[in-house]
């Protein structure tokens, strides 16, 4: 494995270099992935049926805090990366390990945030409205849950091995997908909440 | 290649043979929607051989002229990059194709969607066809009766259809007399036709639904306007009325016969239209939004213009 | 025993039984065969586990093949169903699920399978590649496909095949209308084979982005490069429509929401459109791939460089970004309004322009060329009409007022078949017998592949232009049967006797592989086609290192250049090569993917919980497993090379 020192460690290795544009492409994908969920979303907007519209089931305090909490996280992983960059190891896995505890937290609003939906009655099952609210939020959910198994993981790997071309390129990649996930997210703040409680 | 162009000439033969006897159906229009159709289908056929034509002459002088076997053993093809000329022709004249269909096709659609040319000022004569497993059920609420399987509609006389569908999507299919449009469950959509010739037409759903589908077909009589209100005045003396217990037992899954009522199932089982309408909660499709005020418009104005006809 | 009956057929026949027999005896004889010759270590450790992209290449076509003709039994079912009027061979219902069957099984497990196959074996080996981006996710990417190709089989003998039409339009896909399991099948066998796709894709992009030999710019890769360049960017795009739409679909039918139905929000048009976005741009990613490989034959074959390389690069480009604005064309009848079908009408017609440079660019490339008539030659050389014929039936098809009259038809059959057979189906064969010395070094018979040429091309004019006929005629497509009266049943014999004939054709096909087995030589040398692109610079077979040393190249024609112009491709001395190591991985999770998809069928939660977890539980384990893969040493590529006659030093 040839390793070009010029480069940042995340981009040393021509593995690594072919890894981070496969993953942009993959990022590609997951942008026509939600792309899909909002253009259906703005289909069903309206549409009812027998249940609540999004303006009688939106709260905006969770959304406001989860909100918050992913936008920092963002900013957290970016240190990281800075961090990474400057060889410094500790901190990178301190701002690492407080990116991964506030997408728990996150997590944790969009459950709490879920429940309530549960108790008003808007369900998968209830309509074809709730159901696609449901399922973007979901699937922005599942995405962050995956993340943070994923970053565990990586931590746990960047704490045994310290910084090497692979970990620092694993780090760099999933900072990319977190940060991807905080602008799906901005999207889903702006365009269902806020239309939705305008 | 001899042999290919012997066998297509023997397809083209026995399809001329076997089909000789009797026009295409969508070919033979027997009134100005299908007619529109049928002239923009030869004419897209006339202007495509054209194009088929220019590539097989190509082709076979290309074959006959360039094959190895015709070239000088040392015969080393040279290197040609593209030119822009011949690049610029290939490119041009089927630009210059594409833009005369376009323009065949935009002004021909517009045309099949209105009220059939020539039938302008007439009010059109509405029908509600609407599917279920796998049935038609055509309602006429001017006079008031309802048929199943089966239409008579008056020659020479504008008649606008309104599509839905009690189930699963089906197509609204007279090939004599006009193109299909879809029939659905949420909304509902305008058919307009005019036959001109008397006579029995096949009319179809031409969207597969299902286990019934191929026998999913119902018969279409036109016949002059005079017979047309006998007809009517007779059913209203012999048929029963549609009640909704009978219409509900109707929507039950399978084949009926043709079969006849008076009153129509609009009265208790109305059309997803205007307020019963899938989108009526404000879909974000404007289009659709405006195809149904025209519709409402065309209803108050049927009914003002009820009284006159009769 | 209420748990065994869900996997109960619905709708039995003796048909049903005598397959189950044959699959019970094929699954048993292979079992047995491996077990009395014990290949079984040699089956996992050379194929189930490699991360080789040629053998995982040939790994697909052989699937395609054992698809395309599954799908084959299907359509001569049902041309034969449809042979004489009244036929009661086929019953509606097996009827309706055997053109569903055919339709998903020709599209998604046997065109597609196909394609990335020829793109597996090919593309690295025309940019002078070691290998794909991604081995072990490639080797993923088939695993999936295998999968949901193997689920959506067993569909007919447990629990019932999907019947709603491959284009599975809601709400007669809707629990209300399809009862059995079969539209859940199709769900979960679509999805898990295209999440395969959706990262062969990936990683074909990233492949030819990263890979290509030195001195291959972008405008010097060979076309078939550039074909599937373009497709793999139209798959990324296209594919992830699909997932949201089949999600959308499994929930509605198995979790109970309302996106497709008709009440309560839903809406049955949603679906049409999510499927025709991904469903158009998936036609295009079908044909490109074959106009990549027509490119490379007509080339070889007529001995002379592509003509027009820069507008065939930019008409692909062209009919890639229309390819995603034209998905309306397939349901103009749906009422919208004459503006809105207006415009669709003028993007799918101006589709042709590109597609007009491509023939003609073909044509003028036999222009002073020197013609061969190969077997694979003749296949292009067939294309050109055929394809052209089918072009301009889709030109006619695209103006919306006539679309009226065609929409449901036969024509509208005969259409997508006339596009689709020539264009794609022949593509792929004479792909194969192209690119077979590299696969297998050693040829197939040019003789018996001529017979099955001309039995195929006339079975395929005979089989599908009648068709054109009856639709004019107002024959609807998926019509099980049809009375006397209607006059459809003279045309309708001369399809069934076309479609004989290509079930001929494809079995001489068959024959002719194992005659060629049995018979052709081996010693075949690395370029038995005078070819000009770079896979033909390495030896037939191809050694699992590709090239001993990188080559070098100044155009797409890098072999042209070593023969005629003197170009070195090859100017290094051996090196030692890194290679990835194989992997057990990826099967067991795709086998895990086939237990998930399963169990969701037929509602086992237990079973998609535990397999869920395990194919999380397998990710886990690939993000802490470290493989760096292994070297060839110098000694044992020498000794390769002097195996082929040291043609590369």
């Amino acid at each position: 494995m040839k390793i070009d020192s010029t480069q940042h460690l995340e981009y040393s290795t021509e593995q690594n270099r072919i890894n981070i544009l496969g993953f942009w492409i993959f990022l590609g994908a997951e942008i026509m992935l939600f792309a899909t969920l909002f253009t259906s979303y703005f289909v069903y907007e309206d549409r009812i049926g027998n249940g609540p519209s999004g303006a009688e089931i939106f709260e905006i305090t969770p959304v406001l805090i989860e909100t918050i909490l992913l936008l920092t996280s963002s900013f957290t992983i970016g240190l990281a990366i800075h961090a990474m960059r400057i060889q410094r190891t500790k901190a990178m896995l301190g701002f690492f390990a407080i990116t991964l505890v506030l997408g728990a937290a996150f997590l944790g609003v969009e459950i709490y945030e879920f429940i309530h939906y549960y108790h008003v009655g808007a369900t998968l099952q209830t309509s074809a409205f709730t159901g696609i609210l449901l399922t973007t939020l979901g699937t922005h959910g599942a995405h962050v849950m995956f993340g943070l198994f994923w970053g565990i993981f990586i931590f746990i790997q960047i704490k045994k091995q310290g910084l090497t071309p692979q970990t620092a390129n694993k780090s760099f990649i999933f900072s990319l997908y977190w940060h991807f996930l905080d602008v799906m997210w901005i999207f889903i703040f702006s365009f269902i909440y806020l239309k939705g409680m305008m | 290649m001899k042999l290919k162009w012997t066998f297509l000439t023997i397809i083209i033969t026995i399809a001329t043979v076997l089909t000789g006897c009797e026009p295409l159906l969508v070919l033979d229009p027997k009134g100005p929607q299908a007619a529109t159709t049928a002239n923009v289908i030869w004419i897209s056929i006339i202007t495509m051989a054209i194009v088929v034509v220019v590539v097989l002459v190509m082709l076979t002088n290309m074959l006959f002229k360039y094959r190895a076997s015709k070239q000088p053993d040392d015969y080393e093809p040279p290197h040609i990059e593209g030119n822009k000329y011949v690049e610029g022709i290939i490119v041009g004249i089927p630009i210059l194709i594409v833009a005369f269909l376009s323009v065949v096709s935009i002004i021909s659609t517009y045309q099949v969607e209105a009220t059939p040319e020539g039938y302008e000022d007439q009010e059109p004569l509405v029908i509600y066809a609407s599917s279920s497993n796998w049935k038609w059920h055509f309602s006429y609420p001017e006079q008031d009766i309802e048929t199943v399987n089966y239409l008579f509609i008056p020659t020479n006389q504008a008649v606008e259809f309104r599509l839905y569908s009690h189930g699963t999507i089906t197509s609204f299919w007279i090939p004599q007399l006009a193109g299909q449009k879809y029939a659905m469950a949420d909304m509902v959509n305008t058919l307009h036709l005019a036959a001109e010739v008397p006579g029995d037409y096949m009319g179809r759903n031409a969207n597969f639904n299902g286990e019934g589908f191929a026998e999913n077909t119902f018969n279409v009589t036109a016949m002059p306007q005079t017979e047309f209100d006998q007809w009517v005045d007779d059913i209203h003396a012999t048929a029963d009325p549609l009640t909704e217990e009978t219409f509900n037992e109707l929507l039950e899954p399978g084949h009926l016969g043709q079969m006849t009522f008076t009153g129509t199932h609009l009265e208790f089982a109305p059309a997803p239209e205007g307020e019963n309408g899938g989108h009526h909660h404000g879909s974000p499709d404007d289009s659709e939004e405006e195809t149904h005020d025209h519709d409402d418009e065309h209803d108050s104005d049927s009914e003002e213009t009820e009284h006159e006809n009769h | 025993m209420e748990f065994f009956e869900r996997f109960a057929v619905p709708h039995p026949s003796p048909m049903i039984y005598a397959s189950m027999v044959a699959i019970g005896l094929v699954i048993i004889a292979i079992i047995a065969g491996l077990s009395y010759f014990k290949k079984w270590g040699y089956l996992w450790n050379e194929w189930l586990t490699t991360t080789d992209h040629k053998r995982i290449g040939i790994m697909y076509i052989i699937s395609a093949l054992l698809m395309l003709f599954r799908g084959g039994a299907d359509a001569v079912m049902m041309r034969l169903q449809t042979a004489v009027p009244e036929n009661t061979f086929l019953d509606a219902q097996h009827y309706n699920e055997v053109f569903t069957t055919h339709g998903v099984v020709m599209i998604i497990f046997m065109a597609m399978a196909f394609i990335i196959g020829l793109m597996n074996f090919v593309v690295p080996l025309q940019i002078g590649a070691r290998d794909v981006a991604f081995p072990r996710l490639n080797a993923l990417s088939f695993w999936l496909y295998f999968a949901g190709a193997m689920l959506f089989n067993i569909s007919f003998v447990i629990g019932g095949s999907p019947d709603a039409g491959w284009t599975n339009y809601y709400p007669l896909a809707s629990t209300d209308f399809s009862t059995s399991v079969g539209v859940n099948y199709y769900n979960w066998a679509l999805q898990i084979s295209g999440i395969g796709t959706l990262i062969s894709g990936i990683n074909f992009i990233a492949t030819i982005m990263k890979m290509r030999a030195p001195g291959m710019t972008l405008m010097k890769m060979p076309m078939f490069v550039w074909s599937a360049l373009i497709t793999n960017a139209i798959i990324v795009f296209a594919f992830p429509v699909l997932t949201i739409a089949l999600l959308m679909g499994t929930f509605d039918r198995q979790l109970g929401t309302f996106f497709f139905a008709t009440d309560n929000g839903g809406m049955d048009m949603m679906w049409a459109n999510l499927f025709w976005i991904w469903g158009h741009p998936e036609v295009y990613i079908l044909i490109l791939p074959a106009f990549g490989v027509y490119s490379q034959i007509i080339a070889t074959f007529s001995e002379r460089n592509l003509y027009g390389y820069t507008s065939m690069v930019a008409s692909m480009v062209v009919i890639s970004l229309l390819s995603f604005l034209v998905w309306v064309h397939h349901f103009f009848t749906m009422g919208q309004d004459a503006m809105t079908n207006s415009i669709f009408s003028i993007t799918t017609m101006a589709i042709a322009v590109p597609t007009g440079i491509k023939i003609f660019n073909w044509l003028l490339t036999m222009w002073k060329g020197k013609i061969r008539f190969t077997t694979p030659m003749l296949y292009s050389v067939a294309f050109i009409p055929l394809f052209t014929i089918g072009g301009v039936t889709g030109v006619m098809l695209a103006i919306a007022s006539a679309d009226y009259q065609y929409h449901n038809t036969m024509f509208l059959v005969a259409h997508f078949h006339n596009v689709i057979i020539p264009g794609v189906v022949f593509a792929m064969i004479a792909g194969l017998i192209y690119w077979w010395p590299k696969m297998f070094g050693f040829m197939l018979n040019e003789r018996i592949g001529k017979w099955a040429f001309w039995f195929i091309v006339v079975g395929f004019c005979l089989a599908f232009f009648p068709m054109y006929i009856t639709g004019l005629d107002g024959q609807a497509r998926r019509m099980y049967t049809y009375s006397e009266a209607t006059g459809f049943a003279p045309l309708s014999m001369l399809s069934f006797i076309g479609a004989a004939l290509l079930a001929v054709g494809f079995a001489i096909i068959v024959y002719n592989i194992y005659y060629s087995f049995r018979n052709s030589p081996r010693n075949i040398g690395s370029d038995p086609w005078n070819a000009r692109s770079l896979e033909w610079a390495t030896h037939n077979p191809v050694p699992e290192y590709n090239f001993a040393v990188t080559p070098e190249v100044v155009s797409s024609e890098a072999l042209w250049d070593a023969k005629k112009r003197g170009h070195k491709l090859f100017k290094n001395k051996i090196e030692k090569i890194h290679m990835p190591n194989n992997t057990g991985w990826p099967i067991i999770m795709a086998g895990l993917f086939f237990v998930f998809g399963f169990s969701f069928v037929f509602f086992i939660w237990s079973g998609v919980i535990i397999s869920g977890l395990a194919i999380l539980g397998c990710m886990a384990y690939r993000s802490f497993k470290q493989d760096d893969g292994r070297y060839i040493p110098v000694e044992e590529i020498k000794e390769t090379e002097d195996k082929f006659g040291g043609a590369n030093e």
